[in-house]
C-alpha cells in the first residue's frame, strides 16, 4: 500500500516512553464525580435523574437532546447530590451545568445489555446500540459517534486512527497494545453499521507494539494496518486520509463525501463494549504524563474524576508545574483549574514543569516572514500572511488566504522563531469573522422584510385603487347602460388585487409558507435557548405558546398553498377532458410543435455524426404534424362538440379529483420531502426510460438515439434532483 | 491575549539563533576575501558591524523602544556584516558610517524596524554609496597571488591608518589596485573570450572564473549550503538567482565570440553571485512569502543581475536586481498563492470570496 507524503509537518519531541513503563492502571473510587452535561459536540444532554436519587453504574442519567448529542450513564453507584453549575475543562473556563454524583463505594452495576448476537444484528439494532451508549469520538474532538456512523453518502472506506500523533499522549497506543482484538472487533462492527467498507488502519511507526499486535489482529479479517513515519499532525483526521489514501476533503466539506469514515481506535473500542458487552462509555483511558509528575503511566478512569484528584495519586509536585494541560501539548488546553473533571474527550492530562514550558512564553518578536512556518504547514496555507492580515483584522484577505482551512494545529506556532501566538490569532479571527457574517446574516433578514414590508403596502394601494377606478366605471356605466352587480365589482376588484395572475398568487403563497417555516424555526431555536440557560416555566410556558402558534401559521399557510395547487391542478384536467376533439387536436399541435423547435435547436448543435439520426427523427416529427394539421382541417361542425357523455363525465371527475389530491399532498410536503418525491419520481421515469430505450434496441427500433437522449436528460434531470436535495438535507442538518 | 495558548511546546531555534546562523555562515566568504585581500574586509566587517549595532540602539533609543531586547535578534549585526563584506577593502570608516546609516536607520528603523522594512538594508546602503561615492566604491585590489614581485598588500597597521585616516596617506594605494573579473572583461571589446583569457593572468590562472573571486564565490556558496542544510531557507531563492543567471549567460554566450557577454561559469563565479544568492536575496523580510514566491523572485533578481552586468553601466549588479525585485515581493505573493489542502487549485491573493 503506498503511503501519501503529508506536506509540512513538525517532529517535536515525542516524550512517549515515559508513560509506557507500566500496564493500563486503574485508581481507587473517588468520593464524588462531576458529570458535564455537554461533554460532546452538540446540544447537551438532559439530566433525567432528580437529586437525592439513589443510581446504578450504568444507568443513564442524562439523556441526548437534539439530533447531535449524547447521553450519559453513571460511571458507578451513587447518589445523585446536585444539577448544577461547575468549572468544565473547557479552554473559556466558564463553568456549566453538572450532574454531581456521590459515589457510594458499593460500585454496583445495573445489569449490562449486549446485543445477543452482534454478529447477526441489523445495522440499526447495531447503531442503535452505539446510541444508546452515548458514544462520542474519544480522539478529541467529541462528535457523538452514532451520528458519525450515519452518514448520508455511501462510504467505502472505515479509517481507524491509531495515529496519536501528539506528543507525551500514549493511551491509543496501550490500548492498542493490550487490547487489539477488542478494537479491531470495533471497528469490523462499526464497518457493519456503515454497510461493510473496507477497514485501514493507520499508526505512526513509533508504536511497534501497538503495530505488532493490531497487525496480528487484524490478520484473520483481511483488515490492513498500515504504519508510515512519525510526524506531527499525521493525526489530524484530514491528514491520515491524505497519508493513506492520497484524496483531500474538499474544502467546507467531511470525509464522508470521499466516502471516508475516520474513527479513532479508542471509539472503535468503545463500540465494542456497548454491543458485546453491553457497557456504555462510562470509563476511558488517560495518560498521566510530565515532568510535574513523578509517575507518568495510562488509567482507565471513571468520567467525572477530579482532575487534581488523578493527579494526586501520580506523586504531582504543583510548586514544578508551570502548565497544567488538558489533551496533547500542540493542541490542549491550559487548565486554570484544577479542580474540573476528566471527562469522555479527556485523552491526557499533561502536567508540564519549567524545563519542559516555560510558565509564562518567550516575549514576542516582529515577524520576519522567514516562512518556516509555511514550511511547516499540514493544510499548505501561509501563515505569516494570516498573521498579518489577522493583525490588521483584513477579513477578505484572510478568507482569500484560506483561513478556514487551518486546523490549529500548532505546527506554525511551534517553529516560529518569533515566538508569536499564531494559533491564538486565527482562532480569534475566525470567531470575528463568524460573528460578522452572523449580523450580516441578520441585516439581510431584515431588509428582506423590511422589502416585503414595502411591497405589501404598494400592492394595498393598487387594490385600492383599482377599487376606486371600477367604482368610477360603475358610476359611468350607470349613467349609460346597465350597471354591474356590486357582487361583480367586489369579485373584480379583488382578483384585481391579488394580481390576476395564478402564477403570481402562487408564488405570493409559496413565500407565505417559507416565511411561516423561518418563524417557526426560529421559535423552536429561542425555546432551546431558553432550555439551555434553564429559563422558568412561565418564559418557558410562553416560548412553547409561541411555538405552537407558529406551527399553526404554518400548518395554514401550507394548506392556503395546497387548495391552490389543487385548484389549479383541477382546472388543468378539466380542460383536458372536457376539451373538444377541435381543442384536443390543437393543443397536440402546439405541442408538437414545440418539440420541433427543440429538435431544431439540438441539430444545430449537434455534432455531425449525431446528425442524420435527429434529422430522421424531424422528418418524422414533421410528418406526424402534418397528419394533425389535416385531421384538423378535416373536422366538421361535430368537432367542436364537448363529450357529453355522462361516463366520460364521470371519468372526467374522478381525474379531476385524483389531480386534486395529487397536488395538495404535494403541497403538504416539506421541501426536502418534495425534493425526496421528486427524486424517486425521476429515478422511477429513468428506469422505465432505460427500459423502453433496451426494448427498442432489441427490435432495432429507429428511435433508439431519440431514446438515448431523452435517457440523458432525464438522467441529467435526476443529478439534479439529487444534488437539489443533498444541499436541502444539508441544510435542515446543519446547526 | 492569553498568553498560555497551545501549542505548549516550542522548537528550539528563535530570531536571534536564526540570525547568528547566518553571520556564521558568512565565515568561508569572509576567510576567502581574507586570504586575497589582506585585512580589509575584516576591517570593513568589524566596523560595519559595531556602526551597524550603533545606529540601531540610537535610533531605538530615539523610538523608544526596548534598545538591548531588540539589539539581541542580531538582525542589525547581520546588515553589518552583509555590507561589510560587500564593500571594497580598506573603505575609509566615513564611508561605513553612511553606509550603515542609510542601511540601519533610513532604510529599516524609518519604516518600523526589523519585519516592516520593504526594501533589504544593506543593499539600500550600499546602493546609496555606489552613487555617491563612485571611486572610493570601485577600489578593489589585486588578489595577493598576483601582485607583482616587491608589492604586497598593506599589513595590519598600514590598513588600519588607511582606514581610519584616508587623508594621510602618503603613498597612493595604486600599487596594489586592480580590476576586478567583471570590471575586466566588460572592458575588453573586440576579443575572443578565449583570447581575454589568455592575455590576463586573473583569468589564465583560474580554475573557475576569476582568480581569487572564484574562491571567494566558492565560500559563500560553502556557507549557503550550510544554511539550507540547517533549514534556515529553502533552496527556492537561491537556486532561482543562481538559474537566472546561469540561463541568459548560457544563451548570449555566443560561442565565446567578441560580441559574447561570458560563459555561465564566470557569471556564477564572479562578483557578489553568491553572496547575493545566498545572503542577499534570502532575505525573508523583503522576498515573497511563498516558495513559488521566491523562486520567481529569485529568477527575476537573477535575470536583471545578468541584464544589468551585461548591458549596464555597472560592473556587478546584485545591490540593484535585488532592490528591484523587493519591489516586486507583493506582486508575487498576490500570484503566487499555495494550493491549500482541499482545494482544487490555488487562489489569489486578493481574491474576493462571498459568503
Amino acid at each position: 500500500m503506498k503511503i501519501h507524503e503529508l506536506p509540512g509537518g513538525v517532529h517535536p519531541p515525542e516524550e512517549k516512553a515515559r508513560s509506557l513503563g507500566d500496564p493500563i492502571g486503574r485508581l481507587p473510587l473517588p468520593e464524588r464525580l462531576v458529570l458535564p452535561l455537554a461533554q460532546h459536540l452538540g446540544a447537551p444532554a438532559r439530566p433525567t435523574v432528580a437529586k437525592g436519587e439513589r443510581v446504578l453504574g450504568g444507568q443513564r442519567i442524562a439523556e441526548a437532546q437534539g439530533a447531535i448529542s449524547a447521553h450519559l450513564h453513571a460511571p458507578t453507584s451513587g447518589r445523585v447530590v446536585g444539577v448544577e453549575e461547575r468549572p468544565i475543562p473547557h479552554p473559556s473556563g466558564l463553568p456549566a451545568p453538572c450532574l454531581v454524583l456521590e459515589v457510594d463505594g458499593r460500585d454496583e452495576w445495573r445489569d449490562p445489555e449486549p446485543l445477543a448476537d452482534p454478529w447477526g444484528a441489523s445495522p440499526e439494532r447495531l447503531l442503535s446500540q452505539v446510541r444508546a451508549a452515548g458514544i462520542v469520538g474519544l480522539g478529541g474532538a467529541g462528535f457523538p459517534t452514532a451520528v458519525k456512523l450515519a452518514p448520508r453518502r455511501p462510504i467505502h472506506t472505515l479509517i481507524l486512527n491509531g495515529t496519536e500523533c501528539e506528543p507525551y499522549i500514549t493511551c491509543d497506543d496501550a490500548l492498542m497494545r493490550e487490547r487489539a482484538a477488542q478494537v479491531i472487533a470495533g471497528g469490523r462492527l462499526m464497518a457493519r453499521i456503515l454497510g461493510g467498507p473496507k477497514i485501514l488502519v493507520g499508526i505512526e511507526d513509533n508504536k511497534p507494539a501497538a503495530f505488532e499486535a493490531m497487525a496480528q489482529a487484524a490478520a484473520p479479517y483481511g483488515i490492513e494496518v498500515v504504519e508510515f513515519p512519525t510526524k506531527y499532525p499525521s493525526g489530524g483526521e484530514r491528514q491520515l486520509i491524505q497519508i493513506l489514501t492520497g484524496l483531500e476533503v474538499p474544502s467546507g466539506g467531511l470525509p464522508a463525501d470521499l466516502g471516508i469514515v475516520v474513527q479513532n481506535v479508542g471509539t472503535a473500542h468503545a463500540v465494542y463494549r456497548a454491543v458485546v458487552e453491553g457497557l456504555p462509555l462510562t470509563h476511558r483511558i488517560v495518560t498521566v504524563t510530565g515532568g510535574a509528575c513523578r509517575i507518568n503511566r495510562n488509567y482507565e478512569l471513571p468520567v467525572g474524576m477530579a482532575v487534581a484528584e488523578v493527579l494526586a495519586h501520580n506523586q504531582f509536585a504543583p510548586e514544578a508545574c508551570t502548565r497544567l494541560v488538558m489533551g496533547g501539548p500542540m493542541m490542549g488546553f491550559a487548565l486554570p483549574d484544577p479542580t474540573v473533571p476528566v471527562v469522555k474527550t479527556t485523552n491526557c492530562l499533561l502536567a508540564l514543569s519549567a524545563a519542559e514550558a516555560p510558565a509564562q512564553p518567550p516575549p514576542e518578536r516582529p515577524c520576519i516572514r522567514c516562512g518556516l512556518c509555511a514550511e511547516a504547514c499540514p493544510a499548505s496555507l501561509l501563515p505569516q500572511q494570516l498573521f498579518w492580515y489577522g493583525l490588521a483584522k483584513d477579513w477578505d484577505r484572510l478568507r482569500a488566504h484560506n483561513l478556514f482551512d487551518c486546523i490549529e494545529c500548532g505546527a506554525c506556532a511551534y517553529v516560529c522563531p518569533s515566538q508569536l501566538p499564531l494559533v491564538q490569532v486565527y482562532r480569534a479571527a475566525k470567531g470575528e469573522i463568524r460573528e460578522l457574517e452572523r449580523e450580516r446574516r441578520k441585516a439581510e433578514r431584515a431588509r428582506r422584510r423590511f422589502e416585503a414590508h414595502k411591497a405589501r403596502l404598494a400592492r394595498e394601494e393598487a387594490a385600492r385603487a383599482a377599487r376606486r377606478a371600477t367604482r368610477r366605471q360603475a358610476a359611468d356605466a350607470g349613467e349609460g347602460g346597465d350597471a354591474p352587480s356590486v357582487a361583480q365589482l367586489i369579485a373584480a376588484a379583488r382578483s384585481e388585487a391579488r394580481g390576476a395572475d395564478p402564477a403570481a398568487e402562487r408564488a405570493r403563497r409559496q413565500r407565505a409558507v417559507a416565511a411561516a417555516e423561518e418563524r417557526l424555526r426560529l421559535a423552536a431555536e429561542r425555546l432551546a435557548a431558553a432550555e439551555r440557560e434553564g429559563l422558568g416555566d412561565s418564559q418557558r410556558a410562553a416560548l412553547e405558546a409561541r411555538r405552537a402558534e407558529a406551527e399553526a401559521k404554518l400548518a395554514a399557510a401550507r394548506r392556503a398553498l395546497a387548495e391552490l395547487e389543487a385548484e389549479a391542478a383541477g382546472a388543468r384536467a378539466m380542460d383536458k377532458i372536457a376539451a373538444s376533439p377541435r381543442e384536443r387536436l390543437q393543443g397536440a399541435l402546439r405541442r408538437l410543435e414545440d418539440k420541433l423547435a427543440a429538435l431544431e435547436g439540438r441539430i444545430a448543435a449537434a455534432a455531425p455524426e449525431e446528425r442524420p439520426e435527429l434529422e430522421s427523427a424531424r422528418t418524422k416529427l414533421r410528418e406526424k404534424i402534418a397528419e394533425v394539421r389535416s385531421e384538423l382541417a378535416g373536422l366538421g361542425p361535430e368537432g367542436d362538440r364537448r363529450p357529453e357523455d355522462p361516463a366520460a363525465l364521470d371519468a372526467a371527475a374522478r381525474a379531476i379529483a385524483r389531480a386534486r389530491e395529487r397536488a395538495a399532498a404535494r403541497a403538504a410536503l416539506s421541501p426536502v420531502e418534495r425534493a425526496r418525491a421528486d427524486v424517486a419520481s425521476l429515478a422511477e421515469r429513468v428506469e422505465r426510460a432505460r427500459q423502453k430505450l433496451e426494448r427498442a434496441r432489441a427490435e432495432g427500433a429507429e428511435q433508439a438515439a431519440a431514446l438515448t437522449e431523452a435517457l440523458e436528460r432525464l438522467e441529467e434531470k435526476l443529478a439534479r434532483a439529487r444534488a437539489e436535495l443533498a444541499a436541502l438535507e444539508g441544510d435542515e442538518t446543519r446547526p | 491575549m492569553s498568553p498560555l495558548s497551545s501549542p505548549h511546546l516550542h522548537a528550539p531555534l528563535d530570531t536571534p539563533r536564526l540570525m547568528r546562523l547566518v553571520v556564521a555562515a558568512t565565515l568561508p566568504g569572509l576567510v576567502g576575501l581574507l586570504w586575497n585581500f589582506g585585512w580589509g574586509p575584516l576591517i570593513n566587517v568589524l566596523l560595519a558591524s559595531v556602526f551597524a549595532l550603533g545606529w540601531e540602539a540610537t535610533a531605538l533609543w530615539i523610538r523608544r523602544r526596548p534598545v538591548s531586547f531588540t539589539l539581541a535578534d542580531s538582525s542589525a549585526l547581520v546588515t553589518g556584516v552583509l555590507l561589510g563584506l560587500a564593500l571594497p577593502p580598506l573603505a575609509p570608516w566615513w564611508l561605513v558610517a553612511v553606509g550603515t546609516f542609510f542601511a540601519i536607520v533610513v532604510a529599516k528603523q524609518l519604516y518600523g524596524g526589523l519585519g516592516y522594512n520593504p526594501f533589504n538594508p544593506a543593499m539600500v546602503g550600499y546602493v546609496v554609496l555606489l552613487i555617491s561615492f563612485p571611486v572610493e566604491m570601485t577600489t578593489w585590489f589585486t588578489p595577493r597571488e598576483l601582485l607583482p614581485e616587491g608589492v604586497a598588500l598593506p599589513g595590519l597597521g598600514e590598513s588600519l591608518s588607511r582606514v581610519f585616516l584616508p587623508g594621510a596617506q602618503v603613498s597612493p594605494a595604486d600599487a596594489f589596485t586592480g580590476a576586478t573579473p567583471l570590471d575586466l572583461f566588460k572592458h575588453q571589446t573586440g576579443l575572443l573570450v578565449e583570447q581575454i583569457y589568455a592575455a590576463y593572468p586573473l583569468f589564465a590562472r583560474a580554475e573557475l572564473a576569476g582568480y581569487g573571486w572564484e574562491w571567494v564565490n566558492l565560500g559563500f556558496l560553502i556557507g549557503g549550503a550550510f544554511l539550507l542544510a540547517q533549514r534556515v531557507y529553502t533552496w527556492h531563492a537561491p537556486v532561482g538567482m543562481l538559474l537566472g543567471i546561469a540561463l541568459p549567460a548560457a544563451l548570449f554566450y555566443d560561442g565565446g565570440s567578441s560580441e559574447s557577454g561570458g560563459s555561465p561559469l564566470f557569471h556564477l563565479f564572479s562578483g557578489a553571485t553568491m553572496l547575493g544568492a545566498f545572503f542577499i536575496v534570502t532575505d525573508p523580510v523583503t522576498a515573497a512569502a511563498s516558495r513559488r514566491g521566491r523562486l520567481f523572485q529569485g529568477l527575476l533578481a537573477g535575470v536583471l543581475v545578468y541584464l544589468i552586468r551585461t548591458f549596464g553601466n555597472y560592473p556587478d549588479a546584485v545591490a540593484f536586481a535585488v532592490l528591484l525585485t523587493n519591489f516586486a515581493a507583493p506582486l508575487l505573493d498576490h500570484y503566487t498563492l499555495p494550493r491549500t489542502y482541499g482545494h482544487r487549485r490555488a487562489r489569489r491573493g486578493t481574491e474576493k470570496i462571498d459568503g
